[in-house]
């Protein structure tokens, strides 16, 4: 590992790097492939952005690569939203931004400058529980709670979105109000994976927000 | 992620003056597909242009008695809108069957269009491939290929356009407006936008370096009984296996257009004509020439069975 330390890989480059090579044994071609790609990258930049997080200005100065769940999470240090795949598929980081839920992961901070954002923090506290945090107590709506406030801050807006008369997948008719019904639910909750299956008292703690039985 | 410089375009003529004097930059609107490239370091740009400040966000009525969806709708909008569930219920039922709520909620109408393909081989980065790389070789073709391509592809490439809106649009023959750095603007049929593989796949639309997308047109509604027929390896949050789009007439005739089985959202105008002779017929002219594999060979009898069922719904209204 002494000989290593000289080359100055990052851990990143040297997973890359052990990756390839062992492609590169399977695979004779693969050399062309690594070729690198003539991108002439600039320095890294920052840049100021201003949020309004849970009703509170911040203001930052941040590397323009920075995601808003990053910027979130280790500049603001409001870790209750959190980081599952990185990549806007598991939806643990989902945020409201201007009223609309988003994924957080797959947008840049800058690009945020001026808007509004709602995390799990901003919903309600351990003393005032928001309904829905309520209601996920009750229901047990996790196991681990990782996922958790991701699908708190979805399911928020599902019933909004359901009352604003936006339809989904599952909507019979496009040209009549969709209704608050399980079906419904379930679809529209498809962008948060729960790798517990806590999905039938997930499904129970939005059901009973929304005014159905639970 | 690699550094890059990043400005808010004010214009979209400033926005297509900035692509032209930085080569290798990409504009930046919902950013769902282009952050998880830049990610990766599939894609690169040293240089990123902000359009979410354009006022292209309007959904209005065009001359031709259509459409105008201005670039920067979001999918949700898009969706939702009054006028397009009614006149255009096939592009709002495909863009429903894309991607989750989450999403949709930020990704807009063009850059929906220009979204890349899911093709795994696209994404490892460890394997040769001749769209993220030009001459480098495709992994796919040889390689796993149960979600690739079955007609329209090449010997550099078997990759599908992943879009489910784009299909409805081809359907549809929207036009795509844009501008260009010197104020030029044109209207593309979608007819030409995408490309074929064939030895650039690279390459995926005719858009000039730096054109920018400034909306979409529609032209006036078709009536008829529309439909978007998803199929998928779990019945929400999944890209097509395949997808069939279609707008059928009360006399039988119409047309469809088909997801998941090419390069680029697939119409064949022969096959529209065929249709009231019925599904067989109809995807016979569809497929005609198509190239499969072992893995991706039920990608014909699926469609089939698919348009069939899309017809016999028609039927029933």
């Amino acid at each position: 590992m002494d000989d290593l330390s000289d080359l100055k890989l990052s851990r990143r480059d040297l997973l890359k790097t052990g990756a390839a090579a062992a492609t590169a044994a399977a695979i004779p071609t693969v050399s062309a492939a690594q070729a690198p790609a003539a991108a002439a990258n600039p320095a890294p930049s920052s840049a100021r952005t201003v949020l309004k997080v849970n009703g509170q200005r911040r203001e930052l100065d941040v590397d323009t690569r920075t995601t808003l769940l990053d910027a979130l999470r280790e500049h603001l240090k409001l870790t209750g939203t959190k980081k599952g795949c990185d990549q806007g598929q598991c939806g643990a980081c989902t945020v409201i931004v201007n009223g609309r839920r988003i994924n957080s992961c797959l947008s840049l901070a800058v690009m945020h400058d001026g808007d509004e954002i709602t995390t799990i923090e901003g919903l309600g506290t351990p003393a005032r529980l928001h309904p829905m945090q309520e209601a996920f107590v009750k229901h047990d709506g996790y196991q681990c709670g990782y996922c958790t406030p991701g699908q708190i801050c979805s399911a928020v807006s599902v019933i909004e979105e359901i009352r604003a008369g936006i339809p989904s997948h599952v909507s019979a008719d496009l040209n009549v109000k969709p209704l608050l019904s399980a079906e419904e639910i379930r679809e529209r909750m498809s962008g948060n994976i729960c790798r517990c299956g806590a999905y039938s008292n997930i499904l129970d703690a939005i059901t009973e927000v929304a005014g159905g039985k639970a | 992620m690699k550094a890059f410089t990043y400005e808010r375009a004010r214009s979209p003529a400033e926005a297509a003056a900035a692509a032209e004097r930085h080569p290798g930059s990409r504009f930046i609107a919902g950013g769902t597909n282009l952050l998880d490239l830049m990610k990766l370091e599939i894609e690169t740009p040293p240089h990123l242009i902000d359009v979410n400040g354009l006022k292209l966000d309007r959904i209005e009525p065009s001359d031709g008695g259509g459409l105008r969806i201005g670039a920067l709708v979001r999918n949700t909008d898009l969706a939702s809108d009054a006028r397009v569930r009614r006149d255009y219920a096939v592009l709002s039922r495909a863009l429903l069957a894309g991607a989750s709520a989450q999403l949709r909620n930020k990704a807009t109408t063009s850059g929906n269009l220009l979204q890349r393909t899911r093709c795994p081989y696209f994404y490892d980065t460890n394997l040769p491939c001749n769209k993220r790389q030009p001459g480098s070789g495709c992994s796919a073709i040889g390689g796993y290929t149960r979600n690739h391509a079955i007609v329209g592809t090449s010997e550099a490439c078997i990759a599908t356009h992943p879009s489910d809106m784009a299909v409805a649009m081809q359907l549809l023959d929207a036009g795509i407006e844009t501008v260009r750095a010197n104020g030029a603007t044109r209207v593309i049929p979608i007819a030409d936008f995408y490309r074929l593989p064939g030895t650039t796949p690279h390459i995926e639309t005719n858009l000039q370096p730096g054109e920018f997308i400034t909306g979409v047109v529609l032209p006036r509604p078709l009536g008829g009984f529309h439909t978007y027929r998803k199929v998928r390896d779990r019945s929400s949050y999944a890209f097509a296996l395949v997808s069939v789009a279609a707008v059928v007439q009360k006399d039988g005739s119409g047309r469809l257009a088909l997801g998941g089985v090419a390069h680029r959202p697939w119409r064949v105008a022969a096959a529209d004509a065929a249709l009231p002779r019925g599904a067989r017929a109809t995807v016979e002219v569809l497929l005609a020439g198509a190239k499969t594999t072992s893995e991706n060979a039920y990608k014909i009898p699926l469609i089939e069975r698919s348009v069939a069922s899309v017809l016999a719904d028609a039927k029933k209204g």
